[in-house]
């Protein structure tokens, strides 16, 4: 596969034919019908693969897959009790974390909502301290105490797993201010889900991000649900990319679907973000296959709607994709395939393996400068 | 030891802090090129430049979540509240951000943040100014709370409060900026968090105050000297983490006790304060604990309504009679 050098930015709020503008190939894929858009995207895909190396696009693929197996296990795990508390899946997502990661650094800092097993893992989280967390067990990334929705590991720079909607907008917004502070280039990602663009906490924070030129870049995954209420139920303007003009800030709009599609936008993001500290605002459209959390019968929408969704599978275009292109042989997807299904096994074995946290650990970490009262 | 208003003293806390630690960075509405709605950040801009003194937009929610990622992060952020009544916007990152993220990250984040500012009532600016919400911050496990008293406590607890790993809420009394007391010059100057102060020793009973109602307790103290009864005046300065023991141990001696505060009485810091008292020294009580607490009513614009619903001498001298069966 050959190797090019990536091109230059081509989205800035300066330019305003492109900002918070869908492109035309993508408003084709949005209005087309299902398998002209699975076709679109394949064709697009495939003209992106030539900018990627074959080590770079296996890893994608591996980390696309390996996040859906983890869900799906999750899924089982949660089904039979040993998972508690609320467990949000990321499974037809998988492209926006896992592309949008896959371009930045590893001190660059990613920040995201309660539905974030994926992106933890795609930091560089391993899938051990990760179903450990969900099974409550000290060997957790977050020891026990934050669970599926306060997954956290300052080694990678994973800033967490917040869990009130919007919530970690202004910590993110915050996180790229210490970069600039301290004139580091590190750049942060901050996911959020469409319906977080009605809080007060994301206008407040893109008015900020560019009033301050912050590298941040906001990554809204519109899968088009805020819980049970569909986008067109919930917002009076739904074209969300278009809001970043409100606040002069770059936007783009990604089709979530494809994994290549989500990385080079970000890419374009990161150099904007790194070079001049300058924010950036990507609706990413995706959608999800399966209900909010584990506890949602999903009557809000039919059958025959998540069925065409489906058809555009993220890691089955992918997998078509790189297929296609002789990027990978049916032996090779079969052996990642095993392989990643080991990666999972071992997870759930140590997460199962892994003791409780111990009863005093209910008192620690909740200051890190305990002060006996009284004493000097 | 110099002479310094409250406004000063805490100026001059902020200076020594941040000249102390690059770190550390001031942000608020009016902190910068107006130099504070109360000039408490009076000079610093031009000193410390705009990178660690910033004017933020009225945008308490985010700012204040600003602060908290910033902290994630390494930065020690001061937020300024211009009053704690805008802090009611920022909650959501007060609470669910700042307090909590230390625990629920498996003690990996701690976040260094103070948010400060004026609290309580001030002069007729009616209810939605003029709040007292300590007890508010002070239920959440994971904040420290801090309320100063006379300069040198504020200085002194202020420097504490930035040099502090946990968030904390450090509320000053917009009334008592201007109030002189003397302050220590030694650089190294700092109050500890968690220690009460014995404003003035006595024997026959205790008042416990804070904030604003101090003053007013020492003058009650003196109205009570005059006519025989000697008042304990204890100053817990720091809500959480509360020093009950300084308080237990002066009920112990003085058997009586009154708790006065500005705030609503209901599931206020005075009634907390009772009850560990129960809890503690039941045995050691000659009478009920007396809580003089702000009027249960949001707060009213008229001159003589606003008068009657703040604790005054009267009251606390009265509150103190009745412990001590004097009526």
């Amino acid at each position: 596969m050959r190797k090019r050098t990536p091109e230059p930015a081509r989205v800035g709020a300066e330019d305003t034919s492109a900002t918070g503008v869908m492109d035309q190939e993508m408003a084709e894929t949005a209005a087309g019908s299902p398998s002209q858009q699975t076709r679109d995207v394949k064709s697009a895909q495939k003209n992106r693969l030539a900018d990627v190396d074959r080590e770079t696009l296996i890893s994608i693929y591996r980390q696309m897959l390996l996040v859906r197996r983890f869900e799906e296990k999750s899924a089982e795990a949660y089904s039979s009790g040993k998972i508690g508390g609320f467990c949000h899946l990321y499974i037809g997502q998988e492209a926006v974390a896992i592309g949008a990661i896959s371009a930045i650094r590893k001190d660059d800092y990613v920040l995201t909502s309660y539905r974030e097993h994926a992106h933890a893992i795609a930091k560089g989280m391993s899938p051990e301290s990760v179903m450990a967390e969900l099974y409550g067990k000290s060997t957790g990334c977050s020891r026990g105490k934050g669970g599926s929705m306060h997954m956290f590991d300052k080694d990678v720079n994973f800033l967490g797993g917040h869990a009130i909607v919007g919530g970690q907008i202004p910590l993110a917004t915050g996180v790229a201010f210490a970069s600039k502070y301290k004139g580091t280039d590190q750049v942060t990602l901050c996911f959020f889900g469409e319906a977080a663009v009605n809080q007060g906490a994301f206008h407040e924070s893109l008015n900020m991000a560019q009033l301050w030129k912050l590298p941040c870049i906001y990554i809204c995954e519109n899968n088009q649900y805020g819980m049970g209420t569909s986008l067109e139920r919930a917002m009076s303007s739904q074209d969300i990319s278009q809001k970043a003009r409100a606040y002069d800030i770059a936007a783009e709009f990604v089709d979530g679907m494809d994994v290549l599609a989500v990385r080079e936008a970000t890419q374009r993001a990161i150099e904007r973000a790194r070079k001049d500290y300058l924010p950036t605002l990507l609706e990413v459209r995706t959608y999800r296959f399966m209900g909010h959390s584990m506890s949602d019968p999903g009557n809000y929408r039919t059958r025959a709607e998540i069925e065409r969704h489906q058809e555009r599978d993220p890691i089955k275009l992918f997998s078509a994709s790189l297929k296609e292109e002789g990027v990978l042989t049916d032996s090779e997807f079969q052996s990642i395939e095993a392989e990643v299904k080991e990666q999972v096994e071992q997870a759930v074995r140590f997460a199962e393996e892994s003791p409780l946290p111990a009863p005093e650990e209910l008192f620690t970490d909740v200051y890190a400068n305990p002060i006996e009262p009284g004493k000097h | 030891m110099a002479v310094v208003t409250m406004r000063e003293a805490l100026n001059q806390a902020l200076r020594e802090e941040m000249l102390r630690d690059e770190n550390v960075f001031l942000m608020g509405e009016e902190v910068a090129a107006y130099q504070g709605a109360y000039k408490v950040t009076k000079g610093l801009l031009e000193e410390l430049g705009g990178k660690r003194v910033i004017d933020t937009p009225i945008t308490e929610l985010a700012f204040a979540g600003l602060g908290v990622g910033a902290a994630m992060v390494g930065l020690r952020p001061i937020v300024e509240f211009m009053t704690f009544n805008f802090s009611i916007l920022a909650t959501d990152q007060i609470i669910n951000s700042a307090a909590k993220m230390l625990y629920m990250s498996g003690g990996q984040f701690k976040i260094p943040i103070v948010f400060r500012g004026p609290g309580g009532s001030a002069f007729q600016v009616s209810s939605q100014h003029s709040q007292a919400l300590e007890s508010w911050f002070a239920y959440f496990p994971g904040l420290k709370v801090v309320m100063p008293s006379t300069p040198a406590d504020a200085k002194g607890l202020l420097k504490s409060a930035i040099r502090d790993d946990d968030p904390v809420i450090f509320i000053e009394q917009e009334r008592m900026y201007g109030n002189k007391g003397e302050v220590p010059d030694d650089a190294d100057f700092i109050v500890p968090l968690g220690v009460a102060d014995i404003k003035r020793e006595g024997t026959d009973a205790t008042i416990v105050a804070r904030s604003l109602m101090v003053p007013v307790a020492l003058k009650a103290a003196e109205v009570l000297e005059k006519e025989g009864v000697s008042c304990e005046v204890i100053d817990p300065r720091t809500i959480r983490p509360l020093d009950i023991g300084t308080i237990v141990d002066s009920v112990k001696k003085t058997n009586r006790v009154v708790v006065a505060e500005e705030s609503h009485p209901f599931c206020g810091v005075a009634a907390e304060i009772s009850s560990e008292i129960m809890e503690r020294a039941f045995d050691y009580l000659d009478a009920p604990v007396k809580r003089v607490s702000g009027a249960d009513v949001p707060m009213p614009y008229a001159k003589n309504l606003e008068d009657l619903a703040i604790p005054n001498v009267d009251q606390i001298v009265a509150a103190v009679r009745q412990v001590a069966y004097l009526d």
